[in-house]
């Protein structure tokens, strides 16, 4: 199938569904959604021919006869008695999504007065001075084919609003299932809103339930107003048939400090789109990323850095472990504007290669309009070093165990920025057994993510 | 206890053991001494099994098995203990977790359960007091930010938490100050049984000030050219190596 094609299936599907659409959405969302379908009529899905897109072919992806959800789907049985997380130490505030849909039966959560965690369906009529204030203004559809596609396609997904002052204690945990009797492409859209000195921690788990074809197109949009703390924690652990698109536009105001963290254990195919936004001075971001890829895995990390106000830091840090077929690519744009003075802007990627036949792209791209200001990247490409292997070894370490020492070693880097200890603690037994070549679902989820 | 003969090794086709002999019984203290470049270190590493040198000749028997036959990990579970002229740097590895994986590797390839983890943190606490060495380094990652000290010290910790047949000590005294020296020395020395052996690699006298040789051996361009008791040091030490060169041309 040409791309032609596939962007005409979606150009038909929006008439012909229009109504299914606009149906139990706002009338901003569908206004919303009018002009991003016009957007995507233009744009349509980004192909190889989009500098961008350079490295990850997306015709494959998309050339299926994916069934596409336009309503909410009654979800058979009990989905929280079918899923929990069991991380010990772990206390968090779960939350179900399934198929990118809010599930109606979510468990009543522990969070303080007038934090509001609910589906974006609801957030869109219940809230809509705080929705329409937001919704659709980071994420931007001129721009972006993927995104413009989600937003024409968007019915829900988690709203998670934290007011003024507020502080969250308990980690927010979003829990995809990816769930389905049929080959699904499923489309979330998330809208999270931090107000003014306020702090919350959001973690986003992805898990296919059944073994279908997936495709999933997610966008985030995030603002971190003033002074205040976000967190994001981004795992990825799909099967090999799942293909995970998930675009995030955060927008910083002054002094606000975020760290998002994205942590791609398995999956077939994962482009992550990561856009950040400095929109008033003084802001931190620490944006981390770790991926392990086999077999003919693919992940594709894009990063941008704009920053568009004076005084700000960002430190960006990706690292891969590469084994087997596996092909990776890390973009890293860093935009400082002419009246970004005393910008901090640091970019590292370095990867692991364990075999001869995987690959990685590595492309800095550093845009700088301004002349008072401190910038650095650096990418790396290497194999195991043979210093580090024969001193372990020396020492009565059998060589299997002392690659495996020395690569969880470089992927702890990453995994050590993590701001929950629980959290972190069961990260590095995913990561650990990943690396042993064990399935690295969770001991005791129910699910058999891989199987 | 340690058997070499006639041993060859070369790197890149180029030949830097060019005949090694060498026997040394339990309980022994062995130094090897020698101007730069006569092939010290690469006689440490290719005992040790350093796949970057190729033995082209000779045999060396450990306690009665072939030692070149053993990948490098096999060597050491055997009890051979290489102290590096240059420790390695290894960001995100604990010392802990190095030496657990280390210790109980060990066990295994003697039948032995792994140690319970208060066992191993008391066996951590007193090498550590054994060998004067700072909570505070082994907190971290291995050798990684450490002062060229510091890394010795670190190595004579592992010796100590691994107690080897026979330590090969390879320029233990390099970038080290006096207090370090002695520092090192000491847990050398208390290390030592009736039964365990020691090579001590050094280029200068003064390490040996400390850890007392019985036999000192000169190595030059590859070979063993002169054995003799710890005066040779000394002799050395007074003399420098020139005089060994001319006696070998005579």
């Amino acid at each position: 199938m040409s791309i032609d094609t596939i962007n005409n299936d979606f150009l038909d599907l929006f008439k012909q569904g229009k109504s299914l659409l606009d149906d139990k959405s706002s009338k901003f969302m569908n206004t919303k959604r009018e002009e991003a379908f016009e957007q995507f009529k233009k744009l349509g899905v980004p192909t190889l021919a989009n500098e961008n897109y350079k490295y990850t072919n997306l015709v494959p992806v998309f050339d299926h006869p994916y069934t596409v959800d336009l309503q909410y789907r009654t979800v058979m049985g009990d989905l929280n008695k079918l899923f929990y997380c069991d991380v010990p130490e772990l206390d968090t505030n779960l939350v179900l999504l399934s198929n990118g849909w809010y599930y109606n039966q979510n468990r009543k959560l522990d969070i303080p007065e007038g934090v509001i965690v609910c589906s974006l369906q609801e957030a869109a009529e219940k809230h809509s001075e705080i929705f329409e204030k937001h919704y659709g203004k980071y994420a931007k559809p001129n721009e972006e084919g993927l995104v413009a596609l989600n937003t024409a396609l968007a019915k829900d997904g988690i709203f998670i609003y934290v007011p003024k002052n507020v502080v969250v204690e308990k980690p927010i945990q979003v829990i995809n299932l990816l769930r389905s009797d049929r080959d699904l492409m499923a489309t979330q859209r998330n809208l999270v809103v931090v107000e003014e000195n306020a702090q919350v921690k959001l973690i986003f788990c992805d898990h296919t339930l059944t073994e279908h074809k997936y495709l999933s197109n997610t966008v985030s949009e995030i603002n971190v107003a003033k002074n205040a703390i976000f967190d994001l924690y981004t795992i990825q652990n799909q099967h090999l048939n799942a293909a995970i698109l998930n675009s995030v536009f955060i927008r910083q105001e002054a002094n606000s400090n975020v760290l998002s963290n994205i942590l791609s254990l398995y999956g077939g195919i994962i482009r992550n789109n990561h856009y950040t936004i400095f929109d008033g001075e003084h802001c931190e971001n620490n944006t981390y990323g770790m991926y392990l890829m086999d077999r003919n895995q693919h992940v594709d990390n894009f990063t941008f850095a704009d920053h568009a106000k004076p005084n700000c830091v960002s430190n960006e840090h990706f690292k891969g472990v590469m084994g087997d077929e596996a092909t990776a690519a890390f973009t890293g744009k860093i935009h400082v504007r002419r009246d970004a003075q005393k910008t901090e802007a640091y970019q590292r990627n370095n990867n692991l290669l364990l075999s001869n036949d995987a690959v990685i792209n590595t492309k800095p791209q550093l845009v700088i309009d301004a002349d008072d200001v401190k910038c650095s990247h650096g990418a790396t490409v290497g194999q195991m070093d043979d210093d580090a292997l024969f001193y372990l070894r020396a020492r009565g370490i059998h060589e299997e165990e002392a690659r495996m020492m020395l690569m969880f070693a470089f992927a702890h880097e990453i995994i050590e920025k993590i701001r929950i200890d629980a959290l972190k603690d069961r990260i590095d037994e995913l990561v650990e057994k990943r690396l042993r070549g064990k399935i690295s679902k969770c001991s005791t989820c129910a699910i058999a993510c891989h199987q | 206890m340690l058997s070499i003969k006639d041993l060859h090794a070369s790197i890149n086709g180029k030949e830097i053991l060019k005949g090694v002999n060498l026997e040394i019984k339990p309980g022994e203290v062995h130094a090897i001494m020698g101007p730069n470049g006569a092939g010290k270190s690469t006689l440490a590493a290719v005992l040790a099994g350093r796949e970057l040198f190729e033995v082209t000749k000779g045999e060396v028997i450990f306690e009665g098995k072939d030692l070149l036959d053993l990948a490098p990990e096999d060597r050491a579970r055997e009890g051979i203990f290489l102290g590096f002229q240059y420790p390695i740097e290894i960001p995100g590895v604990s010392t802990v977790n190095f030496m657990k994986t280390a210790v109980n590797e060990h066990r295994k390839y003697k039948g032995l359960e792994p140690l319970k983890a208060s066992d191993f943190l008391k066996l951590m606490r007193d090498k550590k007091a054994l060998v004067e060495i700072d909570s505070k380094l082994t907190n971290r990652s291995v050798n990684e930010g450490f002062s060229g000290g510091e890394k010795k010290k670190n190595e004579i910790f592992q010796m100590a938490m691994l107690e080897p047949k026979l330590a090969i000590l390879d320029e233990t005294d390099s970038g080290l100050d006096i207090d370090a020296l002695r520092v090192v020395a000491n847990g050398v020395n208390k290390l030592k049984t009736p039964e365990n052996s020691t090579i001590v690699i050094t280029h200068y006298q003064r390490l040996l000030d400390y850890i007392v040789p019985d036999v000192v051996h000169v190595l030059f361009d590859g070979r063993i050219v002169k054995t003799a008791g710890k005066e040779l040091a000394l002799e050395l030490e007074a003399k420098g190596y020139d005089w060994i060169k001319e006696e070998l041309v005579k």
